[in-house]
């Protein structure tokens, strides 16, 4: 799928710069995105998410341009799923529910059919026993595996991931990466921000490093880790690699 | 010795829900009601009254009709209250200056200022200026005035504690802003208002008890009037208490159940 930007930026205010003006325009099936804390990886995802608003430039994803308008945002938010770090899944609903109601509400599905397709990706994602628990009763890693199942249900032509991993525990850690790497054997395309080095390394095809609000480097995953070109990438592998075993 | 102890303290169970077993707590239940009639008892010999309730008899179809206005009254103020409660919330968050003032301010003088005067004012205003005359309906409206901003309150900080990134989730769902309240902003904080709005309701009830000054014919009311004829001030207000437990215990209750339903699942 092809996304492209042209010029895109985000400030809040004339001082607060999140992210530089910038372009950007490739085929992305799995893309990871790297970088220091408060670089603009979130803020980034979001704008190609839809749920905020560039505050310059363009923006095109399957080369349809993205419009600024909440009707058009609307439709597009629909054509893509969305795994937030945390709290992303409604409270006061179960994990069914999650799941069932944005299927039936949103994309037109009977509600039998909006629960049987609820129940299989559950029970494929080893939800099964957790279908009537509100998240408040599902560990982080079931939680995390539910909003996945919820941003996956509609068949998405792309699926955005913000740090799905970060407020885990190791070992959830991993069954939620896991799943994210079925998907991709399945043919989902995806882009995710994250901090597991491992995982952008050898499960997503392409890499973009992001720092203080700039596209640094971007390229094939392999390549971008193995010979980091920029001295911010290589400092930031490098700390990374310090506490490896 | 342990068992004793187990009688008068709440066990600790080994780090588990702390439980009150029921033979615990009917011994410490009798012990309490025992201890407030003992109080009573001695207090009603040392000014030596003796109670005698037999004159409530009576009175029965008076005292019955005065409950029955005090719960008609607490309800439509319920009601009027509610009403009047959503929309001074929504406006105090509204973008035109003049209505987030307008619901600020009368929020603000509604609870800094003793429901008595406001009751004496309002029924100049309300009874005099706007000419209603039936007292059982300026009743209903200067309380649903007085307790509409109590509920305005209650719902703007369970709006505020809404977060922000089940917003965000919604949208990311794809749901409109009418999906957005629907299934995700009004479920949310009903579970979040309904135990406080149940204890407003207790509070309502109670309250109605002022509107007695302005002579509507309610509970307390009606037992002053009683209690004027026949001079029984003690039997009268006791008995009237007991009339106001009934109506506010079970309400109570009911708000401590929803309050524990909703904590589990958040």
């Amino acid at each position: 799928m092809k996304i492209k930007f042209q010029n895109l930026s985000k400030q809040y205010e004339p001082e607060h710069v999140i992210l530089n003006p910038m372009d950007f325009e490739d085929e992305v099936h799995t893309l990871a995105v790297i970088g220091p804390s408060g670089g603009g990886k979130s803020t980034l995802l979001r704008i190609i998410g839809g749920l905020i608003a560039p505050t310059t430039g363009k923006l095109w994803v399957d080369s349809d341009e993205i419009r600024q308008n909440e009707a058009s945002l609307q439709q597009y938010r629909k054509t893509i799923g969305f795994v937030f770090q945390q709290g992303g899944l409604f409270r006061h609903m179960s994990a069914l529910d999650n799941i069932a109601v944005p299927l039936e509400q949103v994309h037109g599905y009977s509600r039998t059919k909006s629960r049987s397709r609820a129940l299989e990706l559950l029970e494929r994602f080893g939800l099964k026993e957790d279908a009537g628990k509100k998240p408040a009763a599902l560990s982080g890693g079931q939680q995390q595996r539910v909003a996945i199942a919820r941003a996956v249900a509609a068949q998405p032509k792309l699926l955005l991931l913000d740090e799905p991993t970060s407020a885990l525990d190791p070992e959830y850690t991993t069954e939620v990466l896991n799943v994210i790497r079925e998907l991709k054997e399945e043919g989902m395309r995806f882009i995710i921000v994250t901090h597991e080095m491992g995982f952008a390394r050898h499960a997503c095809d392409k890499a973009a490093f992001l720092c203080e609000g700039s596209l640094l480097e971007y390229g094939e995953s392999a390549q971008l880790f193995a010979h980091p070109e920029t001295e911010q990438l290589q400092r930031f592998l490098g700390k990374l690699l310090e506490w490896n075993v | 010795m342990k068992h004793l102890k187990q009688l008068f303290w709440i066990s600790d169970n080994n780090g588990q829900h702390k439980k009150i077993s029921r033979p615990a707590a009917l011994f410490n239940l009798l012990l309490v009601a025992a201890l407030w009639v003992a109080l009573f008892w001695f207090s009603l010999r040392t000014i030596q009254i003796r109670l005698d309730f037999t004159f409530l008899g009576e009175f029965r179809i008076r005292i019955w009709n005065g409950f029955l206005a005090t719960l008609g009254l607490s309800l439509f103020s319920l009601i009027f209250s509610l009403l009047i409660g959503i929309l001074s919330a929504a406006g105090q968050s509204s973008s035109v200056l003049f209505i987030r003032f307008f619901c600020s301010v009368y929020v603000k003088f509604i609870r800094g200022t003793p429901l008595i005067m406001q009751i004496y004012l309002f029924f100049y205003i309300v009874g005099t200026a706007w000419g209603v005359s039936n007292r059982f309906i300026a009743g209903v409206l200067i309380l649903s005035i007085f307790e509409g901003a109590y509920i305005a309150e209650i719902i703007r900080g369970s709006l505020l504690s809404l977060e922000e990134s089940q917003l965000e989730a919604a949208r990311a769902v794809g749901f409109s802003r009418r999906q957005t309240w629907r299934f995700v902003i009004l479920p949310q904080m009903i579970t979040r208002t309904l135990p406080a709005l149940t204890g407003q309701f207790a509070s309502i009830i109670k309250d109605s008890s002022l509107l007695s000054i302005i002579a509507v014919i309610e509970l307390t009311q009606t037992m002053r009037e009683i209690s004027a004829v026949n001079f029984r001030l003690f039997e009268c207000y006791l008995f009237l208490g007991i009339l106001y437990l009934c109506l506010t215990l079970p309400v109570s209750l009911i708000s401590e159940r929803l309050e524990r339903r909703f904590q589990y699942e958040n």
